[in-house]
């Protein structure tokens, strides 16, 4: 499904991601670990075009999408949950959401109806403004609304920080949903057990390359991996 | 009484002429932080194309329709040859690109249409006085503030109510997030971009009967509409709507209250404004 090859990217001047290989295949969940600084997030954005990839290939069911405009990516079917969550502050939470079915055929899988079945709790804030929820509401807005982006792959930069234990679970049980139903995601988390017990596949990243990449049952036994590179 | 509803009036008249220009310069700030300074000099542009739709068509609302339009013309000419150009070339370029470009437009409209000082005369529908509130006022005047009070009402209509509104709203936020919901947010930037410099030719056409027309009318008027858009807080209908009216009320009233203060007045307003509510009275980002 995503495949990176030889990825150079940064901010300006400063280059974070120096030869990054990645492969997510469809319908699994891969997880992206690593310390702060890694180079995570970064990877995230040079997926969505927010950053340019100054070598290297992203590619997309075979279509390589390095270089292409942010907004084209979206349209490809790539859906992005950021770190920041960005909802919209001076959009309505209906608002928010009505943005991201603009897009959406007739015969879409995701409607703002599905999505408001799957997070009910966003049901009963439609008409308030996007700066008037809880994180844990923020980010449940932010996955619906990536959702209604009908994707073929999911990217999900750090869903649980920053939140309650009670909320964190919730995700996990949304996100296992998600995953039950075929949904190709990459997820990138700090939360180690979060991420190994949602994911098939894992990559480590550090120093701005791949380091290791196995299965989540292989990292949850490789104490040394942990050790060296998670410092878990 | 009767001296403070005309001076009121008067004052609404020019916050209308100040809402038009700056409307579109704070939107474009606030979608694509990129600072237009030739803002003005089409204002000045849409007046002198009024004079000669005027001189063409022999009416008045020949001027008030083809303004808005050749300016929006110019404005896609502007944009394609040399603001896309400029999109990441960082504040100051912009500030230096647009700054020169005040010059250029000013030699432009000299050479086409000379130094005097022009003028079209008001529509035939509109010549006169009005009685409102007891007083007799000039009805093209009145015709002006319901003008202005007419796109404020189009506008507020246009960002809360549509969908292009929204995804306006949701550029100024956040360009980066717009993006990855799949909006073209350069595209979103020239259509604004159009209909600011269209109402600017506006502005332009419908001052020209009740102002002269000349070269300079542009860069009396910039200063004004940027203190506007510093005060109503970057990007925000709310915003240029507020700042019109206090800039509108303050030099119309400073002028004839108390002259020798009235040029201090609006910097004034401008250093509290920018010392209490740095981001102005009602920034677009929170």
């Amino acid at each position: 499904m995503l495949e990176i090859d030889d990825l150079h990217t940064g901010y300006g001047e400063t280059q974070v991601i120096y030869g990054l290989n990645l492969r997510a295949s469809a319908g699994r969940v891969l997880a992206i670990l690593g310390r702060n600084g890694a180079g995570k997030t970064t990877t995230m954005k040079a997926i969505m075009g927010l950053l340019p990839a100054t070598r290297g290939s992203i590619r997309i069911e075979g279509k390589d999408i390095a270089g292409e405009r942010t907004f084209d990516i979206a349209r490809r079917g790539i859906a992005y949950v950021p770190e920041t969550r960005d909802i919209f502050p001076s959009l309505t939470v209906k608002e928010n959401l009505q943005l991201a079915t603009r897009l959406a055929p007739a015969n879409a899988e995701w409607t703002l109806e599905r999505v408001l079945d799957f997070f009910p709790n966003l049901s009963r804030r439609l008409s308030n403004g996007g700066n008037e929820l809880s994180g844990g509401e923020q980010q449940m807005l932010s996955i619906a609304r990536a959702l209604l982006m009908n994707p073929r792959l999911l990217l999900l930069d750090e869903p649980t920080e920053g939140l309650a234990p009670i909320i964190v679970r919730q995700i996990h049980e949304k996100l296992s949903e998600l995953k039950a139903a075929g949904m190709t995601m990459v997820l990138v988390e700090q939360n180690f057990g979060f991420a190994t017990e949602l994911a098939d596949d894992v990559h480590v990243i550090g120093r701005g390359e791949t380091v290791w990449k196995g299965s989540s049952a292989d990292i949850v036994a490789d104490k040394a991996v942990q050790k060296k590179w998670l410092g878990v | 009484m009767n001296f403070w509803i005309v001076q009121a009036l008067n004052g609404l008249q020019l916050s209308m002429l100040l809402f038009l220009l700056s409307i579109g310069l704070t939107v474009i700030f606030g979608l694509m932080h990129f600072v237009n300074l030739a803002h003005g000099a089409l204002y000045a542009l849409g007046a002198y194309v009024g004079v000669s739709a005027f001189a063409l068509t022999g009416m008045y609302w020949g001027a008030f329709l083809l303004a808005p339009i050749a300016v929006a013309l110019a404005g896609v000419v502007l944009y394609l040859g040399l603001i896309r150009r400029m999109r990441k070339a960082g504040p100051m370029n912009q500030v230096l690109v647009t700054f020169g470009l005040i010059f250029v437009l000013l030699d432009i409209t000299r050479i086409i249409w000379g130094d005097l000082a022009l003028s079209i005369p008001e529509p035939q529908l509109f010549t006169g006085r009005s009685e409102v509130l007891g007083v007799a006022y000039p009805t093209y005047r009145l015709f002006i503030i319901g003008l202005g009070l007419t796109v404020m009402a189009g506008l507020w209509l246009l960002l809360s109510r549509t969908q292009i509104g929204a995804m306006i709203r949701a550029g100024v936020d956040n360009d980066q997030m717009a993006a990855c919901l799949g909006i073209n947010v350069e595209r979103l930037f020239f259509i604004v971009f159009c209909i600011g410099c269209a109402l600017a030719g506006l502005a332009g056409a419908v001052a020209a009967p009740v102002l002269s027309v000349t070269p300079s009318m542009g860069t009396q008027l910039l200063i004004p509409v940027l203190i506007v858009v510093v005060i109503g807080g970057l990007g925000s209908l709310k915003g240029a709507i507020a700042g019109s009216l206090l800039v509108g009320f303050i030099q119309t009233f400073g002028a004839v209250l108390a002259p020798q203060l009235a040029s201090v007045a609006i910097y004034a307003l401008l250093a509290a404004v920018l010392i209490f509510r740095p981001a102005g009275l009602f920034p677009a980002k929170a």
